[in-house]
């Protein structure tokens, strides 16, 4: 069924009887040609694009609980393509031109909502080190520009300016950043899958891959095996565990990274802001909660939840930089697990075992990424070739140091980044 | 209504407050609900979505509908509920989510045009053109979206936040949990009460009963004498246990004077408390549900409890004719409590057809309430029974669909509430929460009496387990009823008459059914998709009955449908409490050195360097900008002499016979061979192979090191130090101590910096005894001092160190001394042109990506030993020649202008991405050279010097032709630090 | 959470930096092969379970400490001086 405003008022006046479901139960066959394990942003929207740009039809997505219930349902839900390291930059850029065109492309209003955001700095060396980031965001072909404190407290007037600990410098904005509902993208994915014919098979738990001679065979699940030429793990926050059913060993560690949102506000941050000392980043979601998050717990986890100190620390850095929230009240708190890798940046690739592909470790910039990991990923595993802007997210580069993308500097401990 | 009986609000007390501009009077101990109820009023808020009219539904957090306003300027505090506020003199609330008025609100349109706006709308529409969904559409829902308004002002008002610690923590303050804390105090064990109501007692409260013979209010004032003269017990009211953490910790938000009309300005508002348990009781009680019925959600339509609470508690009716509609035993209490406060009762309409109701009122067994009537307040109910459909005038309706345990915080920990049959109602796993036992109503103990027992048994088996006793409390007489339920959770409409869920998301059945169509059956996305149980209440009054009508429509069970989790905090925490501590200055403590005083009196600004301060420049009066400040102390260092505190370098003191060893194993090169009374530059590698730190390390003796670091790393290496002693090399005899704030450290650099130093040391020096990487301990008028003979300028320089008390009068006599030496004090800004145009590399160079190979260093690597970092910076990409490279760039072109942050690229390239030959790190105007120099990381650099390239800052609109030149501009030979 | 520290007894998870797997302690060679370091500072087993962490008291007596721990439940399991682990791991060599 195509949404449009006449289907609105047409099933508004009829009653709202004649809406029909936006992807079937497809009841799971014995082989596919293709089967993506996780049913989460990154897996669907692979699903999408192996349909769509590769006409592939014998495809099916294998998800342990209900679609969309993993990262992409949890996330802060940021969309910008501000980074700095060759192989990020050209992906992340990808990816943004990507969500200029999703909610036409899907038929599915996913609210991308370019309101832009501002990374703020406060010191000189971080002011040099945002120029650099705004420049190389620029000579990839995106946009970014250098905001003075004047300048900012025009567009933030709110943000502690005049008795800080640390002052704010400036800032960068890129107006193309924003927000989009974060479920919605994996409805909108998985309802133009369905309807190019993959199957969605929810509840459903891979527990074994079947590899002989080198080569994937096949999966086992909680509800019978399953054949298949080629087998794509998609399983953001169980990559090793999953992984390690194929034997292979990730260079990924899980982490808890917690996220915020306070009751119902009237619109008053209008921009998304990150604060340059400190973790913070928040924004103002269409329904007025404002939605904001730090870093993570710091320690390996896989229990979706957190614990006081980090939150203690996200709220203090809050107050610091805009203490007008402050009779804002925290509604819910949640915690999502992380692929974090010893570079901050992900993996898209092959693997050793033939017929099998890998997709993980986007520590916590994987919703963002979500329409530009689905389309090269899809073209990887259809054409066996890397796609251009992803060709960066090689497993090797760790062992050979060629191309490392450690956009924080803080080197191969996975927790840092 | 205001009733004529006695209760636990004082009527000798009047207090006035104002409600939208209204003046209006209640009484000591009134919230702002019971007292708008006892101005009549009804009408109190409006839906979020459909800006339906709502009145007051509970009588505690859990309120759903008449969440308010309070105050205004930067005091303003949105979506407070009107259920807990108590009133205090002079307070003013504000309805929310309405324009012009709550009576006359535009966006009530909305309910008229719902048809078109019903669930899940907005993800099928607003797509066309592309351009107009941040231009219209987004700026439109958002205008109408939220509820409440911040001020926009920042916080002025005082959050704090505290630690407690205690054996056992009581969460709940009802009879269950007044048991336990008396059972556990009386055992001796410090034990933390916490209630979020203003007084214990919890349903007792609210309740018309006797305990032990005596008045419920009576026994819980006698137990709470008791608890107040324990010094093990602390009794918290107004504090709500917020979240359960790991290990025993829970997050409380205690509101400590935000009922008082002018508090003492020492209180805080709230404080948010982090309290670690050993072990835990929840006593949390249950709280009443609704039926979804059609038109369920008109002011004056509210739990039967809450009704009960507003009649027992504050002698208010909500209504003076009131209607009941059950589905359980524990309604007919109300009816009784009505009946005793002289209420008429309009109609008792229970589900069941064999309830057990007598009473001389209209009753209607097996029947349902089928619809209601009333724009702005409840006007009358329609009763569907005996197949026919009945109009009643009521202007309260008083509902019970059952009892929910409140099970939310043994969902912190991931746990999964079970369903339990034969109360329809989720408990709470065990063991979900280490430590944590259930008592009372949260674990299905549905009558006083049993709450009472089990709030003994409970503690009682905690305090077996950590080895305490007393004698166990008997239980006394106390209402002991079975509780029996008929399932109900919603009546099917006769018409298109919506039945409300979730109040405050407008969400409906009808919502549900439709998501299930649409295939978002499983609860998870039934949620997401309707916005069930995501507002405000967290689903607390529905998600229960929408778990029932999913269940319903997809025809699976209510167990098999599963819960969504409830996640911290239980009720909303204001970030102001939580981050109390961050606001202004106290996000990160300051460090200041011992000469910051003396500083700030030579009218340096200071400048943030990590967590410390530093002068930034040392202004002279006829200088108007920094630069000026700046270059002029840039050229008396070079031509005379400078004084800079550099204390700020981490320093670190390392001892023991392995201290040598270590060393080598953290630097790249070798520090055993270093002679006594010698200083060597020193890099650290990352075990991954890149750069971690750099500096100079000293050795005063043969097993006394002094090591330096740069500012911001000196807490980072002291743990690198710790990491390779402890995990790798525990056999080693040496030890570690941060001396940084221990002693004042002066750089004294120029080529009179000898001169300056022999004005005020005890013996002189010179260069034969002390040439360029000695060290070693002097006296400094009579003040045993250490001298380092090291550089960061290039110049003739010495860094000279005493401990921190002496620092601030040594300051201020080197700043005196090094001005009659045509000298000066210099800052931040000068140290680093000094150190650009000398090639030396800051974290603005070794920003974490860069290895030795890049920095030219890869020499300093030593060959015949291995160092951390070693193995992993020999990979091959390490050391391509391709990667960029430290260069020094000067400015050939007509644009002299260099700035740090910019790209580079050959002259004939586009500034493009894939075109990308390198950056600038950092940039100096040279007042030495004349001209802006820059260090730079560029492809192959070290191979290109003499080529011309461009650099281009896109965000500063400049371009600049450069030179590539080796990265030490001044001084090259070294022969001015050796002179 | 509340973390184990064999010096100072129960302390507050703030106190406490966290630095990945234990294996650490088992530092390779300087010429073993590329493959044994690329395993050894990247690739971890990654437990949803029980796991070896290493963490260091900070804000406490700057020991670090090998404490055992589920990283589903957070469960603490229990805790020991690195270097103690470390000689002991020697000792069996």
């Amino acid at each position: 069924m195509r949404f449009s405003g006449f289907g609105i008022l047409k099933q508004g006046l009829t009653g709202n009887k004649g809406w029909t479901a936006h992807w079937r139960n497809p009841k799971c066959k014995e082989a596919y040609d293709i089967v993506i394990i996780g049913g989460g942003g990154h897996g669907l929207a692979t699903a999408y694009y192996l349909a769509k740009n590769h006409g592939l039809k014998n495809i099916a997505v294998l998800e342990k609980g209900h679609l969309g219930g993993g990262n992409i349902g949890r996330n802060t839900t940021i969309v910008r393509a501000n980074y700095m390291m060759p192989g990020n930059s050209e992906f992340y850029s990808h990816s943004l031109k990507l969500w200029e065109g999703m909610e036409q492309d899907l038929n599915f209003n996913t609210m991308h909502s370019q309101r832009g955001q501002v990374a703020l700095f406060h010191s000189d060396a971080q002011r040099d080190a945002a120029v650099r980031r705004a420049n190389a965001i620029i000579n990839q072909g995106d946009d970014a520009e250098l905001l003075s404190p004047k300048q900012l407290r025009k567009m933030l007037p709110y943000l502690n300016y005049d008795s800080p600990r640390f002052p704010i410098y400036g800032g960068v904005i890129q107006r193309r950043a924003g927000t989009a509902r974060h479920d919605a993208v994996a409805w909108g994915y998985a309802r133009g899958a369905d309807s190019r014919g993959v199957d969605l098979i929810q509840n459903c738990e891979v527990t074994g891959i079947d590899i002989q001679n080198g080569q994937v065979k096949g999966v086992q699940t909680n509800q019978g095996a399953i054949l298949a030429k080629k087998v794509a793990i998609v399983v953001a926050g169980r990559s090793s565990l999953v992984a390690g059913m194929a034997g292979i060993r990730l260079p990924i560690e899980s982490h808890v990274l917690q996220a915020f949102v306070t009751e119902g506000l009237k619109a008053c941050v209008d921009k998304v802001i990150s604060f340059g000392m400190g973790h913070f980043y928040i924004s103002q979601s269409d329904k007025g909660g404002l939605v904001f998050g730090g870093n993570l717990d710091y320690y390996s986890s896989y229990a979706s939840r957190g614990n006081l100190p980090m939150k203690e620390h996200v709220m203090e850095a809050a107050m610091a930089l805009m203490p007008m929230i402050g009779k804002a009240k925290v509604l819910r708190s949640w915690g999502g697990i992380m692929d974090m890798t010893p570079d901050g940046s992900p993996i898209i690739d092959k693997t050793d075992i033939y017929g099998l592909y890998l997709n993980c470790g986007w520590c916590y910039g994987g919703f963002k990424a979500v329409p530009g990991s689905g389309y090269s990923f899809a073209h990887l595993i259809a054409t066996d070739n890397h796609h251009e802007p992803a060709a960066g997210f090689r497993l090797d580069r760790f062992r050979t140091g060629y191309g490392l993308m450690d956009e924080e500097g803080t080197g191969a401990q996975h927790n840092l980044h | 209504m205001r009733l004529d009986q006695d209760s636990l609000v004082d009527q000798n007390f009047p207090i006035k407050f104002q409600f939208d501009g209204m003046s209006m009077t209640g009484f000591a101990g009134d919230t702002l609900a019971s007292a708008l109820l006892a101005n009549d009023v009804r009408l109190v808020g409006r839906s979020f979505k459909y800006h339906r009219p709502r009145g007051i539904m509970s009588a505690g957090s859990e309120e759903a509908n008449a969440l308010v306003t309070v105050g205004s300027g930067p005091q303003q505090e949105p979506n407070i509920r009107a259920t807990q506020l108590e009133i205090y003199e002079g307070l003013e609330v504000f309805s929310q989510n309405r324009w012009p008025s709550l009576k006359w609100d535009l966006l009530a349109l909305n309910d008229l045009a719902a048809p078109f706006l019903n669930v899940g709308f907005y993800y099928k529409t607003f797509m066309w053109p592309k351009s107009f969904w941040e231009k219209i559409y987004e700026p439109v829902i958002r205008k109408a979206a939220g509820l409440g308004s911040l001020s926009g002002q920042a916080n002025s008002e005082r959050y704090e936040k505290a630690f407690a610690f205690c054996d056992l923590l009581v969460i709940g303050g009802g009879p269950t949990g007044l048991m336990s804390t008396l059972q556990a105090g009386r055992a001796g064990m410090s034990v933390i009460l916490a209630d979020e109501d203003n007084r214990f007692g919890g349903r007792l409260n609210s309740e018309k009963t006797q305990i032990g013979g005596v008045d419920a209010d009576q026994w819980v004032n006698t137990i709470v004498r008791e608890l107040s003269d324990m010094p093990n017990v602390r009794l918290m009211t107004r504090t709500a246990i917020t979240g359960a953490y790991d290990q025993g910790t829970f997050g409380a938000l205690e509101r400590v004077s935000k009922h008082l009309s002018s508090p003492n300005k020492h209180l805080p508002v709230e404080c948010f408390w982090r309290i670690f348990a050993k072990r835990s009781v929840l006593a949390s009680g249950a709280l009443e549900r609704f039926i979804a019925f059609p038109n369920n959600d008109r002011p004056g339509i509210m739990t039967a409890s809450a009704l009960r609470t507003y009649i027992n508690r504050y002698s208010v009716s909500p209504g003076r004719s009131v209607a009941i509609f059950a589905n359980n035993d524990g309604a007919e209490q109300t009816a009784r409590d009505l009946q005793a406060a002289g209420v008429q009762i309009a109609a008792y309409v229970d589900v069941r057809a064999d309830a057990r109701i007598n009473g001389d009122f209209p009753i209607y067994r097996g029947a349902s309430v089928c619809d209601t009537s009333g724009r702005l307040g409840l006007e009358g109910i329609t009763v569907r029974h005996a197949g026919q459909e009945i109009n009643i005038a009521a202007d309260c309706l008083a509902v019970s669909g059952g009892w929910n345990p409140t099970v939310h915080l043994s969902c912190h920990m991931n746990g999964r509430p079970y369903w339990s049959e034969s109360l329809l109602s989720f408990l709470p796993a065990e063991n979900a929460i280490p430590g944590m036992v259930y008592a009372g109503a949260v674990n299905g103990h549905m009558s006083t009496r049993a709450c009472l027992q089990s709030g003994v048994v409970n503690a009682r088996s905690i305090m077996k387990d950590l080895g305490k006793s007393a004698a166990a409390l008997k239980i006394p007489d106390a209402e002991d009823y079975a509780y029996g339920i008929g399932a109900i959770w919603s009546v099917s409409p006769s018409g298109k008459q919506r039945s409300w869920l979730d109040f405050q998301n407008d969400v409906t059945v009808k919502d549900i059914v439709q998501s299930v169509a649409e295939n978002y059956r499983s609860v998870e996305h039934m949620k997401r998709y309707t916005t069930q149980g995501m507002a405000p209440d967290q689903g607390k009054n529905s998600n229960v009955a929408a778990l029932a009508v999913l269940a319903d429509a997809t025809g699976k069970g209510i167990p098999e449908t599963g819960t969504t989790t409830f996640r911290p905090p239980f009720s909303p925490v204001s970030i102001a409490a939580m981050g109390s501590e961050g606001q202004d200055k106290g996000f990160a403590p300051e460090r200041f050195g011992s000469t910051h005083q003396a500083i700030l009196e030579r009218g340096a600004p200071m400048i943030e360097a990590g967590l410390w301060y530093r002068p930034s420049y040392f202004p002279r009066p006829n200088e108007k900008t920094w630069r000026q400040s700046c270059d002029r102390e840039v050229m008396m260092v070079r031509e005379h002499v400078g004084v800079c505190d550099v204390s700020t370098l981490g320093k670190i003191d390392i001892k023991g016979p392995d201290a040598g060893h270590l060393l080598d194993l953290v630097y790249t090169n070798k520090f055993s061979s270093l002679a006594v009374g010698k200083v060597r530059y020193g890099l650290m590698l990352r075990e991954d192979g890149h750069v971690l730190d750099d500096g100079t390390t000293a050795r005063l003796n043969h097993e006394h090191f002094l090591m330096t670091t740069t500012t911001v790393a000196d807490s980072l290496v002291m743990r690198h130090l710790h990491y390779v002693h402890q995990c790798l090399h525990p056999e080693w005899d040496v030890s570690f101590a941060s001396v940084t704030e221990h002693w004042t450290q002066f750089a004294i650099a120029g080529p009179k910096a000898r001169d300056l130093l022999n004005g005020l040391l005890d013996q002189s020096i010179d260069n034969e005894k002390w040439p360029f990487m000695s060290c070693g301990q002097l006296n400094i008028m009579g003040i045993s001092g250490r001298l380092f003979r090291i550089s960061f300028s290039g110049e003739l320089g010495f860094e000279l160190a005493v401990p921190s008390r002496y620092g601030d009068s040594l300051f201020r006599i080197l700043s005196a001394r090094v001005e009659e030496l045509g000298g000066c004090c210099y800052g931040m800004e000068a140290l680093n042109v000094l150190r650009v145009e000398k090639g030396f590399i800051t974290h603005a160079e070794i920003d974490g990506r860069v290895t030795a190979f890049d920095l030219g260093m890869q020499s300093m690597v030593n060959r015949t030993k291995d160092c951390i970092g070693k193995a992993a910076s020999q990979r091959r990409g390490l050391n391509d020649v391709d990667r960029p490279r430290l260069v020094g760039l000067k400015p050939v072109g007509s644009v002299k202008q260099l700035t740090a942050g910019a790209h580079l690229f050959t002259l004939q390239d586009p500034a493009e991405r894939i075109y990308n030959q390198g950056h600038i790190t950092s940039v100096a105007y040279s007042p030495w050279f004349g001209y802006f120099y820059g260090l730079a990381f560029l492809k192959n650099g070290s191979e290109r010097f003499g080529e011309q390239i461009k650099m281009v800052d896109h965000v500063r609109d400049i371009e600049a032709i450069c030179e590539v030149v080796p990265p030490v501009a001044f001084d090259p030979d070294g022969g001015r630090a050796r002179a | 959470m509340r973390l184990l520290c064999p010096n100072c007894g129960e302390r507050d998870l703030r106190e406490f930096y966290y630095q990945s797997t234990a294996e650490a302690l088992i530092r390779p060679d300087l010429d073993a092969e590329d493959a044994v370091w690329d395993d050894y500072l990247h690739n971890r087993d990654n437990p949803a379970g029980k796991t070896e962490d290493l963490w260091y008291h900070e804000a406490g007596c700057n020991a670090w400490i090998v404490i055992s721990r589920n990283t589903v439940s957070h469960d603490v399991l229990d805790a020991q001086l690195a270097a103690r682990k470390r000689l002991s791991n020697e000792g069996k060599k």
